[in-house]
Formats: structure tokens, C-alpha cells, sequence
């Protein structure tokens, strides 16, 4: 029974945002997994992260690939546009649907199989393309809709909760889109809400493909002693020493956030995000370093969460391509049909 | 050589078939559609079919023209002139000659005398040896001996040669170097022929009248120029022969046609170009049936253009499309299978798949060309086709309609065409509902109203390959699920009036019906002649679209045989007709023709026959 309306509950009085709709306009279904699983928790931050920001609902696109995390977008602003497409598969559709048209801003929810097994090389080439969306992958290193198999996320050594350990090399989609040429990269655990809205909030305003990597337990079949994705695990190894604030454009004008230093990144659309901490000689642009921190923390059994590296001049999809500022699905057919007297006189040529 | 008087040395004017075998890779390409456009621009119908190799440099190519003055210009089996220009297939050529034909060779060298045939005459000449004279380049003294045996060809056939050497300064129009050389070696084979050969052979050519209104056009361009003309603006696509030139065209023609200039209001900002269209090389077949789905969802013309290969990948999210009914034109130029095939060769061999293509039960819209101005109007029906019954729309080409020049009449446009994007809701028509739900409001072709992402959130839905019921909710219970799959099969159904209807001619007299479909066509057509003259008068149907409208089974049941012709080893269009319409097939004879080559009169001729015989 996967979609079971949320019941509305009147709390009053219910903040406004900047469009008059609180935070249960941003809501969904209600969610049909288990108890603590951590996608709810990603959900909610999306919640609030648009909410916060004050998208329009009918103004987002939310899509999603096959699997428990794809499942979340129902339980997500009802008033937004959804597509659950095929295992794998939510980067091609969602490129063609952002070619069609650029006006909405688009969120996809993907989990560690549907993003580093079936759907890998749809992954990459959206990441090449430099596509405007916010990747989510809602990162529990198993299997749950099919009961517990190990995905390529999952850690040597890595029980699972039947049979033997997991004797593969994980695949990390951090350290992949890095040498993809990414250029908007985050790790976040779905426990830490403070840290992943503002994540959320910088990813929507990035300017090509953000990817976000969410460790988000699953209760059911990896959270268990010797899982390298549970939540005690994570919770225990997690290094949050990249910290990041996301200034909204609006708010600019109010907010006096002291000017100690730190790195600040100016968005496409004009909003900031601001590091607030990063470790010493740490530079969120320098694609070498980032590797190199992370791959000598992950040496030490420990976890690297934050919004890890960010490049914003460069093109995205349209802008390379040159496409009009509107969609191009508005275009109207005078503006793309030749018309009868062209084609005559191209047929000369054909002679 | 001596020549059996006995043999055929009838006069043949522009009625003759001659095969021009060459080395891939050596420049013969250009030399021979310069002979058969030359052809065409004497006003006299023919056809020019690349038989070529799935390779860059080194294989065997061979090139067919058919000169036909009635425009039957099918595939002959009988050749009157082969120029054999590739020592590693002399035997074979020599012997593809007709009793009383001729071989043109290049006598630079001697040729071996096991291969010389008494009833062949054998025209040596020189061609190695004259542009090694003549040319200093050593690339150049390649490339010129094509053009150099053209030369001899326009003198043996009659061709005008002030015709050809126009066409060489058209082509070469930019290049003054080229053009001074393609001339020369026009001239080199031109002059030799005249001098000491019999020039015209008994075959040759005279003008004639019948390409006034015809032009030389292949079917990927075709189709390009329908795909252009329909609106389509996004396209997901990836590299595969035979399909790869209906993109590459697609991509140049948006070039040409779909930039505009934005004039920048700031005196100090230049202004910039708006491409209105994005075309997108995918990483493989699955993503770009992806991309047009996604596109087709958010409310623009998209399509793909592939092979059988491709189409194979595509079809889970062919399933998908189907399922959730979504708009989508895939172009499938067939190639031959299984597998990779034989990449250049042609086969309809795609029929079945496409008919079903994708797991559970799924069934879908094909138009099936058979030339390419069908490929242009099919192309644009194809995008209507598809936003009106939201769905995805096959479009099946194949090799010999794609990439081969054809003589065709004028492609036409109607400027008061109006594009049909099928029942899409308005902000505004929501705002007249109490409520939206995807697929609840059907019209009388059994589809529901959609919205565009981006509407009023009123008409905000989640679209889901997964079980639902008519109001696009989940579902995994057994009424609503069937509910929602009974429509689509009535919605697949109510299409068969608006696919292009079968093309029918009757005859006086006529016991049999032969059915056919796509680049069958003409040699069909040729062979119906051929059968009547033996005084075995038959109907004629071409079929164009599924789902079928019911004067196929119509057809069917008129004729006692019928006899169905088809490029593919498993007669699927006869399984096709028979699962869709309930006709037996013990009715239908298959008649199939799956080598790879286009198919002939002959072909059809012969089989017809011997199966009456039985």
C-alpha cells in the first residue's frame, strides 16, 4: 500500500515561507518504509530545504530509478511533478526532460544500486554533461527491496546480515565524480539534518550536476554489528571538518554573517555558500587536495561528510549548447518549421 | 575475343543494369553516383544500390545501377556491364556478367586467361597505366582512376558527357585543383573509350522526360527533413550504421534552420545565436530512448534514430513509455540479424520486435516507408501519431531506403499543417476541473488528457512503470490494474485508422493477392508486371501502418492464395498479419528474401511461381 495520504494535521500556527506555504505544503504520502529507515529523514531535509528556499511546488520535477530511495519522491511536495522510471535509468530521462525544459528545477533520488551498479555509466555521463540537477544517492551499501543482497557501495569486509562478508572494493560516488570532473560534490549522513539542508540548499542552486552522497541506513538489512553503513558506524567514524552555511540570495541584504575568512562561493544565482570550517589547507576547488584528504581519511576508517568540493564556472547542459533561456518544449512551431517554400528551394540542391 | 554471334546484342535503349566492383576506401564512391546522377539529370529513371562492407579500407564494394525507362528500377540480377575494378573479386564479377554482356578491366596489368569467358566481351583499358602518365600525386593516381573509368562509362553508354563534366564543377566548385584533375581523368577514360571502342554498346542511354519533378534523395535525409519540418527539438542518439546519417543530418539541417539571431539591445554586448533544438550523443541506446522519454514527458517533439541493435536495448524503457504513455518517435533504419549482423546490408527483420517490443503486454505503433518521401510524410505523422495516442511511434526504414540514393518525386509541405500534441491540459483547463488524474478523462480513441510538468499543481502527478489504476495512483490490485491495460490495448486499436492505410491495386482477372511492405515496393510492383505477362494477374497490397486496419484481413480472405513478400528468414509480417487479424496462414505464402541484398523482381518472380507449381 504505498500511498497512503497523509493525514493533515492542523498545527497552528505553521510558519509561512517567502510564498505564504508552510512546511506541510512541501510534505507527500505518507512513507510506506520501515520504521527508522534513513531515507524519511533525507525526505524531511528536502522538505525543508525547499520550503526554505521558497520553490514554487508545480516548479519542481522530483524523479527516481527503481528501489527503496526511489520510492521517497511520493513522499515528497505533493504539488511537484514525479516520474519513477526504470532501475537505472532516472539520468537519461531526467537529462531529457531538463533538454525539454530548463524552467523547472529538477531532483532526482537514486540509491547506491540503482546509481554504482545498473545505472554507473548513465551516472557518469550525466556528471560529464554537467546536466542542472540535484543527485541524490540515498546510500545504504544493501539491497532492500529484494531482501539484503550487498551493493557495490558496501565496504571490505562488510557483513551482511546472512552469509559471507563482502570481499569487493567499494565503489565511492564521491571519489568518482571527483575524477569525473564533477562540479558540485557532498557527502552527508541522513542522520545530520543540520548538516545536509544547507547541502540541499546549495545543491539546488548550483549551477550543473550536484551530487550528494547520503549515508542512510538501512534498519532493516544493514544496520547491524560488522555493517560499515549502520548508523552506530557512521555515527562513530564520521569526520564533519568541512563545514559549509548556505546565504540565500533574499536573505543577503539581512543576514550579518562576520567576515572572519573564510571561503565564500557565490552561486550561479547569486546566493553564497559559505565554508564555515575547513580543515587547514583545505580548498573545496582544488580537485587534487580533496582527493587526497579524503582518500587519507578513509585509510584511517573514517567517513568525510560535508559539502566536499564545489566549481561554479562552468557550463551546464544548455549552456553549452546555446538553447534559449525558456524551455525549448514552449518553442513555437513557427520558430522550427521551415515551412514550404524553403523546402522547395532546398530540393534545387537534390537535383 | 570472340563473340558468339547467337548471344543477345539486342539494342537496349535505357533499359540495362550495370555493376561497378571496387575497393572500399579507394575514392569509387563519388565517381559512381556521379554516373547515376547523371543518369537522373538526363531525365531517365534509375537507381544507384552501394553494396558495401561493413570496414573502411580494403573490402570489397560493388555499386549497381538500373536504368529502367518504365522506372522499374529495383534490384536486377542480370547485369549487362560490370566494370571490375578489384583484382580480388575478378572471378566473381566476370562471371556476374549476362551471356552477350560486357567487362570493362584495367589492362594496365594482363589478366589471368582462366577467367576469360568466350560469351563476355572484354574491354581492357589502361587505367593504372594512364593516370600514373598523367598524375603525379600518389594519392591522386588513385582516386583518378574512378574517375577515369566514369569517363569510359559515359562514352559506352551514350551518357553527355558536358552533363557529367558540369556535375564534376558543381562538386568541385571550391576546390579549383580537384576539379582540374577530375576533369582531366573524365577525359583520360572519356577520349580512350572513343577512340578504341565501339562507343555506345548496344545498351546505352537516350534523354528522356521523367525526373522533371524528381529528385536524388536518400531515405536518412528524408526522414531527417520530416523530423525537422515535424518540430521535433530534442534527440537522444547514438552512433550505429544504417541509422547514424538520418542524425548527422538531422544535426546539419538544425544548423541551417534552427539558429537564430538574437540581436543584443546593448550596443557593447555582440549578439548571440539561439539554437532551438538540442541534440544530445548518448552513452548508449538505453539513454537515448531515456532522454526522449524525459522529453517527451515535459511536453517537446523528440525522437531517436537506431538500428536492430539498438532497439533491443531499448526495450525496457520502450515498456515504460508504453506503460506510462508517453510521446516517442524511434527511427529503426533495419540492418541485418541477428546480432551485429551484417551492419551494411538490409533486412526488415525488425517487424515483430517492434510490433511488441518490451517485457508484459505491450504493443505498439509502426509506419513502414517504402521510399523516401514516405519517409519524410511518415516521419511527421509519426510525431502526431505519438502526442495523440501517447505512445511511442516506430518508424521502420531499412538500409537500402536509407542510405542509397533514390528517384523520387518532390518532397511537399503544407503550410497550413497544424502540429497535433494530442489532449494536453492547460493551466487554465485545470483550473475549470474539481480535480485531475492522469488517466481518468479518455477520449473517443481511448486516451486520458495529460498535463506538463511545470502546470498548475493542480495537475502534479507521479508517473510510475509500476502497477497503477486510472487515477495514476499505485496499485497491485487486480480490477484497477486491468482496468488501466484493457485501455491501452482499445487505445492501440483505435490507432489503425490513423497509421497510413495499406496501398491496394487490383487487376483485371486477379486469383492471388501478394501482399508486401516497406523497401518491397517496387521490385513487387515490377514483378506483378512480369506475372501478368505470364498470364497470372494478381492484387497488390502494401501495408503501411500497425495496427492494421481491417481491409488487410479484408485482403486476405478475398484471395484464395496469397502470397507475402518480405526481407526477413521467419516471415514476420505473414505472423504479424495472422496474429492480429485471425487469418490462417496456411492462406499466406511466404515469399522471403533475407540475404542482405534489396530485393529483385526476379526473386519474387521465381518463388511466386514454383510455390504455384506445388
Amino acid at each position: 500500500m504505498p500511498s497512503i495520504t497523509k493525514p493533515l494535521i492542523p498545527l497552528s500556527p505553521l510558519p509561512k515561507n517567502d510564498l505564504g506555504l508552510t512546511i506541510r505544503d512541501y510534505e507527500g504520502q505518507m512513507s510506506t518504509l520501515c520504521a527508522g529507515c534513513g531515507h524519511d529523514s533525507v525526505t524531511a531535509a528536502i522538505v525543508h530545504a525547499f520550503w526554505e528556499l521558497s520553490t514554487p511546488p508545480h516548479m519542481i520535477a522530483k524523479l527516481s530509478g527503481i528501489g527503496c530511495s526511489s520510492k521517497t519522491p511520493t513522499y515528497f511536495v505533493r504539488g511537484a511533478h514525479g516520474f519513477n522510471s526504470a532501475h537505472g535509468r532516472m539520468v537519461p530521462i531526467a537529462t531529457g526532460a531538463i533538454a525539454a525544459n530548463r524552467e523547472l528545477t529538477y531532483i532526482g533520488i537514486s540509491g547506491d544500486g540503482d546509481s554504482l551498479s545498473i545505472g554507473l555509466g548513465h551516472l557518469m555521463h550525466g556528471i560529464r554533461r554537467n546536466v542542472k540537477m540535484v543527485y541524490i544517492i540515498e546510500n545504504n551499501g544493501v539491497y532492500g527491496l529484494t531482501k539484503g543482497q550487498m551493493s557495490a557501495s558496501a565496504d571490505v569486509g562488510s557483513r551482511p546480515k546472512k552469509g559471507e562478508p563482502n570481499r569487493l572494493a567499494p565503489i565511492d560516488p564521491v571519489t568518482t565524480a571527483l575524477s569525473l570532473g564533477a562540479t558540485f560534490i557532498a557527502r552527508s549522513f541522513s542522520g545530520d539534518k543540520e548538516q545536509l539542508v544547507p547541502i540541499l540548499k546549495a545543491a539546488i542552486a548550483h549551477n550543473g550536476f550536484a551530487l550528494i552522497d547520503v549515508i542512510s541506513p538501512c534498519v532493516t538489512f544493514n544496520d547491524h554489528e560488522g555493517s560499515t553503513k549502520s548508523y552506530k558506524f557512521t555515527r562513530d567514524h564520521e569526520v564533519k571538518e568541512v563545514e559549509t552555511d548556505f546565504v540565500p540570495i533574499r536573505a543577503e541584504i539581512h543576514a550579518k554573517i562576520p567576515s572572519d575568512g573564510a571561503t565564500e562561493v557565490t552561486m550561479h544565482d547569486g546566493s553564497v555558500v559559505r565554508f564555515r570550517s575547513v580543515p587547514e589547507g583545505y580548498d573545496p576547488h582544488d580537485r587534487m587536495k580533496v582527493q587526497e584528504y579524503i582518500r587519507d581519511r578513509e585509510s584511517r576508517g573514517e567517513i568525510v561528510t560535508g559539502l566536499l568540493y564545489v566549481e561554479e564556472d562552468v557550463k551546464e547542459l544548455h549552456e553549452m549548447n546555446g538553447t534559449p533561456a525558456g524551455a525549448l518544449a514552449k518553442v513555437p512551431f513557427s520558430s522550427l518549421c521551415p515551412g514550404a517554400a524553403e523546402l522547395t528551394s532546398m530540393q534545387e540542391d537534390f537535383r | 575475343m570472340a563473340i558468339d554471334e547467337a548471344l543477345d546484342q539486342r539494342t537496349q535503349v535505357n533499359d540495362f543494369a550495370i555493376k561497378l566492383a571496387n575497393v572500399n576506401g579507394t575514392g569509387s564512391a563519388s565517381a559512381n553516383s556521379l554516373l547515376m546522377q547523371a543518369i537522373f539529370r538526363m531525365g531517365i529513371p534509375v537507381s544507384g544500390k552501394n553494396l558495401f562492407p561493413s570496414n573502411i579500407q580494403g573490402l570489397p564494394t560493388w555499386y549497381e545501377i538500373r536504368v529502367n525507362k518504365t522506372g522499374y528500377t529495383a534490384r536486377a540480377l542480370s547485369y549487362d556491364l560490370v566494370v571490375a575494378m578489384n583484382s580480388q573479386t575478378y572471378a566473381q564479377d566476370i562471371d556476374d556478367v549476362r551471356r552477350g554482356g560486357y567487362l570493362i578491366y584495367d589492362s594496365s596489368w594482363p589478366l589471368d586467361p582462366d577467367l576469360e569467358r568466350d560469351d563476355v566481351t572484354f574491354l581492357g583499358i589502361p587505367l593504372a597505366k594512364m593516370c600514373l602518365e598523367n598524375f603525379k600525386a600518389p594519392r591522386e593516381r588513385i582516386l583518378m582512376k574512378n574517375v577515369a573509368y566514369a569517363g569510359a562509362v559515359v562514352a559506352l553508354l551514350g551518357i553527355d558527357v558536358t552533363l557529367v563534366a558540369d556535375l564534376l564543377a558543381e562538386t568541385f566548385a571550391k576546390n579549383e585543383a580537384l576539379r582540374d584533375s577530375n576533369q582531366r581523368a573524365l577525359r583520360l577514360g572519356y577520349d580512350f573509350a572513343m577512340e578504341n571502342l565501339t562507343c555506345p554498346l548496344p545498351f546505352y542511354v537516350e534523354p528522356m522526360d521523367a525526373n522533371s519533378n524528381a529528385i536524388l534523395i536518400n531515405g536518412n535525409l528524408a526522414t531527417a527533413l520530416g523530423c525537422l519540418y515535424a518540430g521535433a527539438t530534442v534527440a537522444g542518439w547514438y552512433p550505429i550504421t544504417p541509422a547514424t546519417a538520418v542524425m548527422d543530418n538531422f544535426i546539419a539541417l538544425c544548423a541551417r534552420y534552427r539558429r537564430e539571431t538574437v540581436v543584443s539591445d546593448d550596443p557593447n554586448v555582440p549578439d548571440t545565436t539561439r539554437n532551438n533544438y538540442l541534440i544530445i550523443q548518448a552513452e548508449d541506446e538505453i539513454a537515448s530512448i531515456g532522454m526522449v522519454l524525459g522529453a517527451g514527458w515535459s511536453g517537446a517533439r523528440a525522437f531517436t534514430s537506431t538500428s536492430g541493435p539498438g532497439i533491443s536495448l531499448m526495450n525496457e524503457l520502450l515498456g515504460l513509455a508504453y506503460y506510462t504513455e508517453i510521446p516517442a518517435v524511434i527511427v529503426d533504419v533495419q540492418r541485418t540479424g541477428p546480432s551485429t549482423g551484417m551492419p551494411t546490408r538490409t533486412q526488415q527483420a525488425d517487424i515483430m520486435m517492434c510490433a511488441y517490443a518490451s517485457h508484459g503486454d505491450t504493443k505498439h505503433i509502426a509506419l513502414y516507408p517504402a521510399n523516401p518521401n514516405e519517409c519524410f510524410d511518415f516521419a511527421v505523422s509519426s510525431f502526431d501519431l505519438a502526442e495523440q495516442f501517447q505512445t511511442p511511434v516506430f518508424l521502420l526504414s531499412d538500409l537500402d531506403i536509407g542510405m542509397n540514393d533514390w528517384v523520387v518525386p518532390e518532397l511537399h509541405w503544407d503550410d497550413s499543417y497544424v502540429w497535433d500534441r494530442g489532449p494536453v491540459l492547460s493551466d487554465e483547463d485545470l483550473s475549470r476541473m474539481s480535480e485531475f488524474f492522469r488517466y481518468d478523462s479518455e477520449n473517443e480513441d481511448f486516451v486520458a488528457a495529460r498535463t506538463l510538468p511545470g502546470s498548475d499543481e493542480k495537475g502534479a502527478y507521479f508517473i510510475r512503470g509500476s502497477g497503477h489504476d486510472k487515477y495514476g495512483r499505485y496499485t497491485e490490485n487486480p480490477p484497477d490494474y486491468q482496468e488501466v491495460v484493457d485501455r491501452l490495448k482499445k487505445k492501440h486499436a483505435a490507432a489503425a485508422p490513423h497509421v497510413p492505410a495499406p496501398v491496394v491495386e487490383r487487376r483485371d482477372g486477379a486469383k492471388i493477392g501478394v501482399i508486401t511492405i516497406g523497401s518491397c515496393d517496387l521490385a513487387v510492383r515490377e514483378a506483378l508486371e512480369e506475372l501478368a505477362d505470364a498470364g497470372l494477374p494478381a492484387d497488390y497490397m502494401r501495408i503501411r501502418g500497425f495496427p492494421f486496419v481491417d481491409d488487410v484481413r479484408q485482403f486476405v480472405d478475398e484471395h484464395e492464395h496469397c502470397f507475402v513478400v518480405e526481407q526477413n528468414r521467419d516471415a514476420q509480417l505473414r505472423s504479424l498479419i495472422a496474429i492480429e487479424t485471425g487469418v490462417s496462414t496456411e492462406k499466406m505464402h511466404p515469399v522471403l528474401a533475407y540475404g542482405g541484398f534489396p530485393l529483385s523482381a526476379q526473386q519474387v518472380v521465381e518463388n511466386v511461381l514454383a510455390k504455384l507449381e506445388n
